[in-house]
């Protein structure tokens, strides 16, 4: 009885999850913007933005990360979790396009910005960032795919642009994982203080490094269990101390430019401003100090825990950024209306789906006896390695 | 020439002509429910606001170097060299941004149409070429709103707050506003009692974004470099072990 309920429970939740996503589509693309969501001309952007596109895509910067790591830095030892950070970004990319599809009121022209220029725009250099930087994705997993249809010439191919794709694909991530911040730039008097500084694309890019090695410990954990792999514990402990250390870099960082702009005055002011500030600030500064200690890193559980921590603590960053700082100077309050939420749990749903599918039938995960062990393993994974194992 | 307009709030009786006016101009509804509302949307692009027994007048302020213009992807909304801030539907894909980043709220949107699109006043833009006065500025009776260039709006102005000291609370907002902006508004209180936004920067809000976004060619460059560097460098020593016939 209990496998049983434990074998169709999510299956049941994403049935769910997809009727109610589905229906809030109907009333999104029937009845407009007006009928699906709470949005008004005081409050333009909600999680739609908020949560979809800018802690989507901060959530899919362990492409990057780990991709530096491995081809640039070349560490090899974490050549076992490139492959599925490649892939989480590469849907986290496609998903963010799919969500923005539903706030932009003509969908069908997403594509303008790529031929009627405004480069005084932040959005319009993220779109052309975000659209060259999804095809990087698509190139940096493709091998992936023409391993699995052993298609070696092409394979060659691939191995012979490796790093030109590499580099372009860290700059653009650089450039938009910050600009995502510098979007809020425009707004210095309407965004609360503690969150309006001209660091914001600084602070946008630490972070979104820091999320991304989040997701990748978060993603190996769950695919670890999914697929009865072993964990590589040692890897993902050494991915928990660089994240205490990037962590703790950024919480400086925020909170010398707090007290130098005298932000920190405003804790003073009732509010929910303050409340939500704290949030965010602990949920990112407790897993941190776990990190940091020795006992935490070495039970898995707790590892765990501490890295959905950390990831709920930039959600709420982004979520304050976009809404919760926004809010008392639009003289409005916003919650989002259920069929946008439904839509976005509909978004997330998908996307682990595809996530699982992807990974059962192509080769994104290293072969057991590789995936381990200690000593670095001489192939590097991803675009090379799938060409070494090609030849 | 650059059109502007003058709205001297100490002559508005709050007839609320200017509205119908507009309304008419741009083929919206207008009756005496729309009257009532208070507040500028996508059928309503300027409104009459009651202070007790002052009134003031919302529309878009035609800002010199307009945030929303900037922070626009597509460019659908422009800076027109003779005034107006003019919105070009054809290339608008939604983002609402321009919306988010008005200091002054101006920005509109057609939430219950399912190809929205952004409202807004657009200072008449059809009559600036021929140097005709705006729809409200035509209809006002009072002369509380007039049309013209904003360099003789601005004289004109400075005039009645010099020759009416008592009557006028001594600043023209519009002068420094956002850099300033091509509708300027007179008041015998200050501003904020009337329901204009005080707390407003007092440069042009698109150089906030433009402090971070002209630095992306040089991170282009340094950082195509700076990872080709470290690429080569940590390389290194495997591409000498291979040579040296090392595993």
């Amino acid at each position: 009885m209990m496998q049983l309920v434990q074998r169709y429970f999510w299956r049941a939740v994403f049935a769910v999850l997809m009727v109610a996503g589905l229906y809030a589509t109907f009333l999104r693309f029937w009845g407009g913007l007006g009928a699906s969501t709470n949005l008004s001309d005081q409050f333009p952007w909600g999680i739609w933005i908020g949560f979809d596109v800018l802690c989507g895509v901060g959530l899919a910067a362990g492409g990057f990360t780990l991709a530096a790591t491995v081809h640039i830095f070349n560490i090899k030892s974490y050549h076992a979790v490139v492959r599925p950070a490649i892939l989480t970004a590469f849907l986290g990319y496609l998903l963010v396009v799919v969500a923005l599809m539903f706030d932009l009121g003509h969908p069908y022209r997403i594509w303008h910005p790529l031929i009627m220029w405004n480069p005084r725009s932040v959005m319009f250099e993220v779109g052309w960032c975000v659209t060259l930087y999804t095809t990087v994705l698509f190139l940096e997993f493709l091998p992936v795919v023409l391993q699995k249809f052993k298609m070696h010439a092409a394979l060659k191919v691939m191995k012979a642009v490796t790093l030109p794709i590499i580099i372009a694909g860290v700059i653009l991530s650089t450039l938009h994982q910050s600009s995502l911040g510098s979007l809020f730039l425009i707004m210095p008097n309407r965004l609360h203080p503690l969150w309006w500084t001209p660091l914001l694309p600084v602070l946008f890019f630490i972070s979104a490094v820091a999320t991304g090695l989040a997701m990748t410990i978060f993603e190996s954990w769950h695919s670890a269990k999914a697929f009865g792999r072993q964990l590589e514990y040692g890897l993902i402990c050494r991915m928990t101390r660089v994240l205490a250390v990037v962590t703790a870099f950024y919480l400086t960082l925020r909170f010398l430019d707090l007290s130098h702009r005298g932000a920190l005055a405003t804790l003073n002011q009732p509010g929910m401003e303050r409340w939500m500030f704290g949030l965010e600030i602990v949920l990112m500064a407790v897993p941190m100090l776990m990190f940091f200690r020795e006992k935490t890193r070495q039970h898995p559980l707790a590892v765990y825990l501490g890295v959905v921590m950390f990831l709920l603590g930039f959600v709420t960053n982004r979520m304050n950024v976009s809404v919760t700082g926004l809010e008392r100077a639009s003289g409005v309050s916003y919650f989002p209306k259920w069929s946008e939420i439904a839509v976005t749990l509909a978004i997330i749903a998908a996307g682990f789906a595809i996530f699982r599918l992807a990974a059962h039938y192509l080769p994104v995960f290293e072969e057991e006896h590789e995936g381990h062990g200690g000593a670095p393993a001489p192939r590097i994974p991803t675009l090379q390695g799938a060409a070494v194992q090609g030849d | 020439m650059a059109r502007a307009i003058l709205f001297d709030s100490t002559q508005c009786i709050g007839c609320r002509q200017c509205e119908q006016a507009c309304s008419e101009g741009k083929n919206l509804p207008y009756d005496d429910k729309i009257a009532a509302e208070e507040k500028t949307s996508a059928h309503k692009l300027t409104a009459i606001r009651t202070h007790g027994e002052r009134f003031s007048r919302k529309l878009c302020m035609h800002c010199l170097d307009p945030a929303c213009a900037s922070v626009c992807p597509v460019a659908a909304l422009q800076k027109t060299a003779a005034g107006p801030v003019i919105y070009l539907p054809e290339r608008c894909m939604g983002c609402r941004y321009c919306m988010v980043s008005c200091v002054f709220g101006v920005p509109t949107y057609e939430w219950n149409s399912r190809l929205p699109y952004v409202r807004k006043c657009d200072l008449c833009a059809d009559r600036a070429p021929t140097g005709e006065p705006t729809r409200c500025a035509e209809a006002c009776p009072t002369g509380a709103t007039i049309s013209g260039d904003r360099d003789e709006l601005i004289a004109e102005a400075r005039k009645r707050l010099a020759e009416n000291p008592e009557g006028y609370y001594q600043r023209i907002y519009g002068i420094e506003e956002a850099g300033g902006t091509s509708v300027l508004i007179l008041s015998a209180v200050p501003f904020e009692q009337i329901g204009y936004p005080v707390n407003i920067e007092k440069t042009a809000l698109p150089q906030y974004t433009w402090a971070a976004l002209k630095h992306i060619p040089d991170v282009v460059v340094t950082g195509t470099v700076l990872l080709g560097g470290i690429h080569w460098l940590t390389h290194r020593k495997e591409e000498v072990a291979r040579k040296e016939g090392r595993p």
